[in-house]
């Protein structure tokens, strides 16, 4: 979208889209990126009573009162409710404290495994992504994972090479056979649609469209036949209130152009 | 208790042998010890091994400097920029020369050195089962709990030769305080055969001993102590300056090529001889600009009776 009355960045409905899977009261495993903008704009709206879990080893019931680069950076830190070790609150999220956790991959397949560390073969990368991260554990332990992903093919195959972050393995009940305690992916967010997955089959179908795009877009730019809700709509613009929010937060879209 | 203080370049160079196992970068983002990575590429080591959770770029420069036989760790790239080139290289082209990579997550290489901390062969855990880092690793073992049967993967202990750690203030003893979000610091000097404490501020024990839980491990574990005031940049320390957000960018641009990360390298690195010049060549403008704009001070704590 051009900038102008109304207009805005993929990059921002996708922070809004982010934003809406938090549910008040939730405690969140909040991730890099757009997720940490998203964390304050629904505490600053619908969820204000949702806390945040960060992986360095913090925990805040308020969003930090500046941007952030990264979870580690000082304003994090300051007004935290509790700043710990990671593995303490790995063990949270472990225990199945945390009903909601993002994260990003550079590849996501029709059932939701995600890809983080090699594009190509694992002894012959053609690209050697930087890893798992705590993104895995999150994957694995969190209540319910939104994904947050460019939406081009090439990052959408039907089957990752590699599996980073279980998703549904190969759909079904896989994440029980392999012995997950929970979880899996609830929601996919990407710069042309919000996806989820269906609740027998464990497939990733499409939720709603952005504007600007449509399902033969989304599909087109999809590496298999993606399925398609029976509910499938348009994504509901942010409202003036979001973009608000986001742009105060933000201010120079450091996150969100 | 016995006088740990050692300049840089003589704690490396005592403690920091080739094929060594070093942990660093423990805090995640913050309190890279930038430092003691750049002696270690200047003392020209080699064989390393690198253990770590996420590593904000200090790894990919240690990689690209030629210092590294085997990573592992959870992440390694440039967190606010992206991929890291150097660790492109190595893993993609063997260049400088092939690296191994044991690829965690941030919880088991936290559980791997907590094994190793709690003196036990492995912790259990119940992430990552059904991944490919799980599938693929050469000591994570997938075995149902002897109590109830179900899947857990087995974390083995992960013991660093050396875990070098950056914190605010430190006493010549061994002693170190450290604060905000502490990562797999703690775990690590737990778990590591002997400690390097590279510090912000060298202070009275006095000033240590007035707030124990406030101590991050036992000085009998420290091997140094080091003084190096911003020994960090460009990640931040809580209480004494910020993240140089810019710099992370600037390494991105300036890591592309091999050419181009030699000639970083050199600026950076290898003109450097100690952190003050390496300041010094960042400039006091720069510098000023990561000064903390305001104070926050925790309420004193009584440890009386």
């Amino acid at each position: 979208m051009a900038a102008g009355d109304g207009a805005y960045t993929p990059q921002e409905l996708m922070v809004v889209c982010a934003a809406r899977q938090i549910r008040d009261g939730e405690v969140v495993f909040v991730g890099m990126r757009l997720p940490l903008l998203a964390f304050a704009l629904a505490k600053r709206t619908h969820a204000p009573s949702a806390i945040g879990l960060f992986e360095n080893g913090l925990v805040r019931d308020t969003p930090s009162r500046e941007l952030l680069m990264t979870m580690g950076d000082a304003p994090n830190i300051l007004g935290a409710e509790w700043a710990t070790r990671t593995v303490a609150l790995m063990g949270l999220l472990a225990q199945g404290c945390a009903q909601l956790g993002f994260v990003g991959g550079a590849e996501v397949d029709r059932y939701g495994n995600l890809n983080t560390s090699y594009v190509g073969s694992r002894e012959h990368p053609t690209v050697k992504l930087p890893g798992s991260g705590g993104g895995a554990d999150i994957a694995s332990l969190a209540g319910r994972l939104a994904i947050i992903m460019e939406h081009e093919r090439r990052r959408f195959p039907e089957r990752v090479s590699y599996i980073t972050s279980p998703g549904y393995g190969d759909g079904g009940d896989w994440r029980a056979q392999v012995g997950l305690p929970r979880g899996g992916p609830a929601a996919v967010i990407t710069t042309r649609a919000l996806l989820g997955f269906r609740d027998d089959t464990h497939e990733m179908q499409l939720l709603s469209w952005h504007p600007g795009s449509s399902i033969e877009d989304v599909r087109a730019h999809t590496g298999w036949e993606l399925a398609v809700a029976p509910e499938v709509h348009e994504t509901p613009p942010p409202t003036s209130d979001e973009l608000r929010i986001i742009r105060e937060c933000d201010p120079q879209g450091f996150w969100t152009r | 208790m016995s006088d740990k203080l050692l300049s840089m370049s003589d704690a490396i160079a005592r403690y920091v042998p080739d094929g060594s196992s070093v942990a660093l970068g423990l805090a995640l983002e913050p309190l890279i010890p930038f430092a003691a990575g750049h002696e270690i590429i200047r003392q020209r080591r080699r064989n390393l091994t690198l253990i770590g959770p996420i590593s904000d770029i200090l790894f990919d420069e240690m990689i690209g400097a030629g210092c590294v036989s085997r990573i592992a760790a959870a992440w390694v790239g440039n967190v606010s920029e992206g991929l890291g080139y150097n660790y492109r290289r190595a893993t993609e082209h063997q260049q400088p020369h092939a690296i191994t990579v044991e690829d965690y997550s941030n919880y088991s290489v936290g559980l791997a050195l907590l094994a190793a901390a709690l003196g036990v062969p492995y912790i259990p855990m119940r992430s990552l089962l059904g991944s490919d880092i799980a599938r693929n690793h050469p000591h994570l073992r997938n075995e149902p709990s002897p109590l109830d049967g179900t899947p857990t993967l087995l974390v083995p202990a992960l013991q660093p030769d050396v875990a070098i750690i950056h914190v605010q203030r430190a006493d010549a003893e061994g002693r170190a305080h450290a604060w905000g979000g502490l990562g797999i610091c703690e775990e690590a000097a737990l778990a590591a055969k002997g400690v390097i404490y590279t510090a912000e501020e060298i202070v009275p024990a006095e000033v240590i001993l007035s707030d124990p839980n406030r101590v991050l491990a036992p000085a009998f574990k420290t091997l140094a102590v080091v003084h190096s005031p911003g020994g960090a940049h460009p990640s931040p320390v809580q209480g004494y300056y910020n993240r140089d957000h810019k710099a992370y960018a600037e390494y991105h641009e300036h890591s592309r090529t091999p050419e181009d990360f030699a000639a970083w390298l050199q600026e950076w690195v290898i003109d450097q001889p100690d952190r003050a010049a390496y300041l010094d060549h960042l400039g006091t403008e720069r510098w000023a600009g990561l000064a903390l704009r305001e104070h926050h001070y925790a309420a004193p704590v009584d440890y009386g009776y």
